[in-house]
């Protein structure tokens, strides 16, 4: 298909200045067959395209290779767009933790809010791209990433679909760690067929990535003629721990709606240990698994760089890590350090490991009798940057509550809008969580909600 | 798990980070409430449970043991400014 790509990109710049959605915008001619158009998460590399992670250490990194997600991607006939703005090395859940000099992505329904994190660039922009794939005749898909819920929760903020695939579905080659266990690239769409659609393109085995797997695909075929008749037998479990205390009523009542309007086989069902301990969990492996992964940038190799003549060989790694990396990033580098130093790490990092088993046979457990779980993606609907700026770091991290548990998991989760928003006109996200490698069961389910009629 | 200065001072360094006045001043309270939220976790018995580093079973890539290709030196030094000679060049270790 010939696409007039000059008036495209002149169009996501003029988008960019007022929304921060990207860090890069790739400005150049195309020659090729472009099929669609794909933003990329800034934390996932692409050859001779700037690639961050969002953060200021990472500044002047340009790499010489291709994820194995986008290598796919373009052997499919998809034109790189740009680097979307993300929370600093996925550090957020509200995409305000943006690198030191970089820019806060607005949300497209309201300016005063934010995107949601950390994908926050990649959502926003999703949603906004959907107003114009008409007037270009060319589709966009966005490719996330999600440690602790970084898909499902700037999906829900902005109202398109986003999913989560199994750990291990996607190779993570390319991808910039934040915590190698629990870390997913993803996508977020405008509709849950384009997220199969993309699914089917860079999911499957990879020699460069050893926690890869080899799995069957066929997610765009699950979705053939989905139906009330086809899904019949489909036994759905509602969590009831996503419900009630800590959630916004209006989340609640809009979601509960959308289940019901899907008026399939629902039970009540209960994740007691992954309610109460799946946050601390989460982060607990997840920053000590960070702290690790991010020893690596130390102004050496790649990025940030000062003079190495007459500094001492500590202080010059020192030096550079203080004064790039964000305050998040220090905080979070520095409970993962103490969680894994001789003394704590029994009590701490291996007990968290533990914890996480039991929280994994909880789930499997409810996945011998029911197909799917439900919750709300969020608790919340997408907050003001006023509200975020109250928030202390732990009040941040417990907004991850509803997506904790999956994510450490690794268990394929589906964010779509429900049909209903809420009163302020916010949209609202409704979580379909599934069993290892069940992807197929979430895509027709969240298919068959969109297709049906608004009310 | 009580968090003093000196105790945040070291695991700092550990990590090779200088925290400024402020920011010690600024991030005790923060972590602190942090690492009482990990105690939560004391109430739990594991004592017959294994870890669980992964989520799912993992096994290794193995391939054959012959020479590919790889980045070449242009590819793997472009855009580094601190190099000599085709290394990499960092502060004096000794």
């Amino acid at each position: 298909m010939e696409i007039n790509t000059k008036k495209i990109i002149d169009e996501i710049k003029k988008i960019n200045n007022e929304y921060h959605f990207f860090n890069h915008i790739v400005d150049k001619k195309d020659s090729s067959k472009i099929k669609f158009l794909v933003s990329v998460k800034d934390c996932i590399c692409t050859k001779e395209i700037p690639t961050t992670s969002g953060s200021r250490i990472l500044d002047g990194y340009t790499p010489r290779f291709d994820a194995t997600c986008v290598k796919r991607i373009k052997k499919a006939g998809g034109r790189i767009i740009g680097k979307t703005a993300m929370d600093v090395f996925g550090f957020g859940s509200f995409c305000v933790n943006v690198g030191l000099d970089k820019k806060i992505p607005l949300n497209p329904f309201d300016k005063k809010r934010c995107c949601g994190g950390s994908s926050g660039g990649a959502a926003g922009f999703t949603q906004k791209f959907s107003e114009l794939t008409k007037e270009f005749s060319v589709g966009h898909i966005a490719l996330g990433e999600s440690t602790g819920g970084s898909i499902a929760c700037p999906a829900s903020f902005c109202g398109v679909a986003g999913l989560t695939p199994t750990y291990g579905r996607v190779s993570r080659y390319g991808q910039i760690d934040y915590a190698s266990s629990m870390d997913k690239i993803g996508v977020i769409a405008k509709t849950v067929k384009e997220c199969a659609e993309m699914l089917e393109i860079i999911a499957g085995a990879d020699n460069k990535d050893a926690t890869c797997v080899d799995k069957k695909k066929n997610f765009v075929k699950a979705l053939k003629d989905v139906s009330k008749k086809n899904l019949k037998g489909m036994k759905i479990g509602l969590i009831k721990e996503g419900f009630g205390k800590g959630v916004d009523p209006e989340v609640e009542k809009v979601v509960k709606e959308a289940v019901k309007k899907l008026n399939l086989d629902v039970e009540e069902v209960s994740l007691p240990l992954t309610t109460k301990y799946g946050v601390s969990v989460y982060y607990l492996l997840a920053m000590t698994e960070a702290s690790t992964n991010l020893a690596k940038l130390c102004g050496l190799r790649y990025g940030q760089e000062s003079s190495v003549e007459g500094v001492s060989f500590n202080d010059y790694f020192t030096k550079i890590r203080s004064k790039h990396f964000n305050k998040e990033a220090k905080r979070r580098i520095i409970i993962g350090t103490f969680a894994r130093m001789a003394g704590f790490r029994d009590a701490y990092y291996i007990k968290a490991a533990k914890v996480r088993t039991l929280i994994i046979e909880e789930y499997k457990k409810l996945f011998k009798r029911y197909d799917i779980l439900i919750s709300p993606s969020m608790p919340i609907t997408a907050p003001t940057f006023t509200e975020i700026e109250k928030l202390t770091p732990l009040q941040n991290y417990m907004m991850d509550i509803l997506t904790a548990g999956p994510n450490l998991a690794g268990l394929p989760h589906l964010t779509i809008p429900c049909k209903k928003f809420s009163t302020k006109g916010l949209p609202i996200g409704m979580l379909l969580i599934g069993d290892h490698f069940n992807e197929k069961a979430i895509l027709q389910v969240g298919d068959y909600y969109e297709g049906l009629k608004d009310e | 798990m009580k968090l003093d200065k000196k105790q945040l001072q070291k695991i700092a360094a550990n990590a090779r980070l200088e925290l400024s006045n402020k920011e010690i001043d600024e991030f005790l309270p923060q972590l602190q409430e942090v690492l009482d939220l990990f105690s939560v976790l004391d109430r739990i018995n594991t004592d017959k449970v294994k870890p669980s580093f992964q989520p799912i079973q993992i096994e290794d890539v193995m391939r054959e043991d012959k020479i590919k290709d790889c980045l070449t030196k242009e590819e793997v030094f472009f855009s580094v400014k601190n190099k000599q000679d085709s290394f990499f060049k960092g502060p004096k270790a000794v």
